[in-house]
């Protein structure tokens, strides 16, 4: 019965148990502690010459929707503001703006209506530099459909994104007389682009630089090539008067009272501008950048994606690359406004205040980079041909 | 030796028999599906939604990102990506293993604990994960646990041990309480204290409910490992190469069912793990009467 063996209690060992087990308890809870608020961004001063750490927070994966910074770091355009970048890659449930209120990034790429609808929900952020100018939003579908304005979209089975990534479509809908809960089917969209192909969805929406291309390096099974742009039309909400801002540069609202922040902003805001600038000019270059950075789709759709990136930020406004143009910005609030999704919501309940984006900081930005000689407008900008190959490699 | 060689038979016949399903499925089953009256009822079966399983396979040997710093082959990638992400949901099966024993413990020690916890516990697994996973990744650059600042993995792993503490509390606290009064008052009546009886007799007696609860506790914090993996954005797990697939799958969805594929085989590692667990503690299967 040596199960039983040593049955015998020794208090005073249990005693000592006990205060051991305390004892690990209190040290465990005096080792867990919480980090004193804003200590990543306004920390210690840093030492001359040194780099000042700075994170970034991306909308998606590592994609070429994100050259121009990824390029900024990789040129060496952060270092030379003094600025050590890391990038925080975005997710399935990753909110930049969020990110960005909770103190967890210096800085977040986000749309504009999306972050809108945070802001007037108390994150404090604000826009700082509007890098692309037009929105890479479209509805795709298939040439034999006929689909080519929002009008004609009554009766088909058009596919939306949602959260947030629909009101484009819906503000064009209701502008050509469609009620959207009753003229179309909706139906919701994956990450993909096979419910287009396999005629689940007539007209599915789609990023000009990410979705689009993806269907162009899928194979047409009647041709056994792959898909031609002739073999679908689209809808650009740019001339449908219905477009909305898109990546935006936002900054903290309460660190921008810093002056050390404000400083931070602008040099971070010049380097960013400057990759973009270093993008438009050398696009084959940024496509090795971004693969090399970790890219899960290919080389070919890289440069797919940073030729029509490019298109959507140059030429830029005569005030200089990121400048937040007023009307722009007015449609977008306006659209934003009046919109009505799905589920019967607008973006935006009231206006944002004055706070909501400032062009300040990309002013002083573009200042600095004519200072370099950098092209900041690009007014001779010509986008590239790009061909892709099958599955984008 | 004989019921060993038995059960390889009958996993590998099993898994035969999935692929002969999948291939006889497309075989048969129209491609564009059966749909009754605007309800899908099964799914489309092209090369486009169900791909041949020979073509996942050599899939794995393609290189997976062509022009890229450090080349490697897609089997590579997702090797490397599951070997992540189940170092992950072992430490969060570790973490959520001591959470739930020792809550066994507690809520088997004071009646008044078990009445008054307990329907947390129940509580917690109806919370759905992806409710629970932003809110811990935000403990990111926040949180420092005696000087070391939380990583992303960390909160993936507590998303795991999350998952993992609940069968296993529950289970530990039946074992906990599967003694016979008879054993129990013998033990008492021999004058054995509290943890006399707990070292003796229940902590023995608890294996035999311990161990289905752990292989159950395993799955569970491999699901929680990837789903937080997607969820949070971590890198380098199976999780993340899912999604990061999951966007080449227009033209050709091969090289997500890759990734899927590897994610099903760290679920069976992971149980694999949990049976040498289960061969460890042999000598006290059985002693539950």
């Amino acid at each position: 019965m040596s199960r039983f063996a040593g049955s015998r209690s020794f208090p005073a060992r249990r005693s000592w148990r006990v205060a051991a087990v305390a004892a690990a308890l209190t040290v465990t809870a005096a080792a867990c502690s919480t980090t004193p608020a804003g200590d990543s961004s306004s920390g210690a001063s840093t030492a001359p010459g040194a780099l000042k750490p700075v994170t970034l927070q991306l909308q998606w994966f590592t994609q070429g929707q994100f050259a121009g910074y990824i390029a900024a770091a990789d040129q060496g355009f952060y270092r030379e503001q003094g600025l050590d970048v890391t990038f925080k890659e975005g997710g399935v449930d990753i909110v930049p703006q969020t990110v960005l209120a909770q103190g967890q990034a210096d800085y977040a790429i986000a749309w504009v209506p999306k972050a809108l609808a945070s802001r007037e929900q108390g994150a404090a952020i604000t826009d700082v530099a509007q890098v692309f100018q037009r929105s890479g939003t479209r509805q795709v579908s298939f040439a034999t459909e006929n689909i080519t304005a929002a009008a004609e979209l009554k009766g088909k089975k058009v596919g939306n994104w949602g959260f947030g990534n629909e009101f484009e479509l819906f503000a064009g809908m209701t502008d050509a007389g469609i009620k959207p809960a009753t003229d179309v089917t909706l139906v919701q969209q994956q990450f993909d682009m096979q419910a287009l192909l396999s005629g689940e969805i007539d007209a599915a929406q789609a990023m000009s630089y990410n979705e689009y291309a993806q269907v162009l390096e899928a194979t047409n099974p009647a041709t056994g090539q792959l898909y031609q742009p002739g073999d679908f039309s689209m809808i650009d909400w740019n001339d449908d008067g219905t477009a909305m801002l898109q990546d935006a540069i936002w900054a903290s609202t309460d660190k921008l009272s810093d002056p050390a922040y404000q400083d931070q902003t602008t040099k971070f805001v010049a380097a960013s501008l400057k990759g973009w600038a270093y993008c438009r000019d050398n696009a084959a270059s940024c496509r090795d950048i971004v693969v090399k950075a970790g890219s899960k789709l290919g080389a070919s759709h890289q440069l797919w994606q940073v030729n029509e990136v490019n298109k959507l930020i140059w030429p830029s406004p005569a005030a200089g690359v990121g400048t937040i143009d007023q009307a722009a910005w007015d449609q977008t609030v306006k659209v934003a406004r009046t919109a009505v999704n799905a589920d019967g919501q607008t973006v935006l309940t009231k206006d944002p205040d004055p706070q909501a984006y400032t062009n300040d900081y990309v002013t002083k930005a573009v200042e600095i980079l004519k200072g370099q000689g950098v092209d900041v407008v690009g007014t001779n900008y010509q986008p590239e041909t790009v061909t892709l190959n099958p599955g984008g490699n | 030796m004989r019921s060993r060689a038995r059960t390889v038979l009958t996993t590998a016949a099993a898994f035969v028999l999935l692929v002969a399903a999948w291939e006889l499925a497309k075989l048969v089953l129209p491609a564009a599906g059966v749909t009754v009256g605007g309800v899908r009822l099964l799914p489309r079966t092209d090369d486009a939604a169900m791909p041949h399983v020979w073509t996942v396979l050599a899939k794995l040997g393609a290189p997976e990102v062509a022009g890229a710093a450090d080349p490697r082959s897609i089997g590579v990638a997702v090797a490397s990506g599951a070997l992540f992400t189940l170092g992950l949901a072992l430490g969060g099966l570790v973490l959520g293993g001591i959470g739930g024993v020792l809550l066994a413990l507690l809520m088997q020690r004071f009646a008044l604990a078990e009445r008054a916890v307990l329907p947390y516990v129940i509580a917690s697994q109806t919370v759905p994960l992806i409710a629970i996973a932003p809110l811990v990744a935000g403990w990111g650059g926040k949180i420092a646990i005696a000087g070391w600042a939380w990583q992303p993995w960390a909160s993936v792993m507590v998303i795991a041990s999350y998952l993992a503490f609940f069968p296993i509390s529950v289970g530990m606290l039946r074992g906990l309480s599967s003694p016979p009064k008879a054993d129990v008052e013998l033990f008492h009546s021999m004058a054995s204290g509290w943890w006399t009886t707990l070292l003796r007799l229940r902590l023995p007696a608890s294996v035999p409910h311990l161990v289905p609860a752990v292989r159950l506790a395993a799955a569970a914090a491999v699901v929680g490992a990837i789903v937080a993996e997607i969820s949070t954005g971590t890198r380098g797990g199976i999780g993340r190469l899912i999604i990061e697939y999951a966007q080449s799958a227009t033209g050709d969805p091969s090289q997500m069912y890759a990734a899927i594929l590897g994610a099903a085989v760290l679920g069976l590692v992971a149980a694999g793990a949990v049976g040498l667990l289960d061969l460890g503690l042999r000598r006290y299967r059985g002693t539950v009467s």
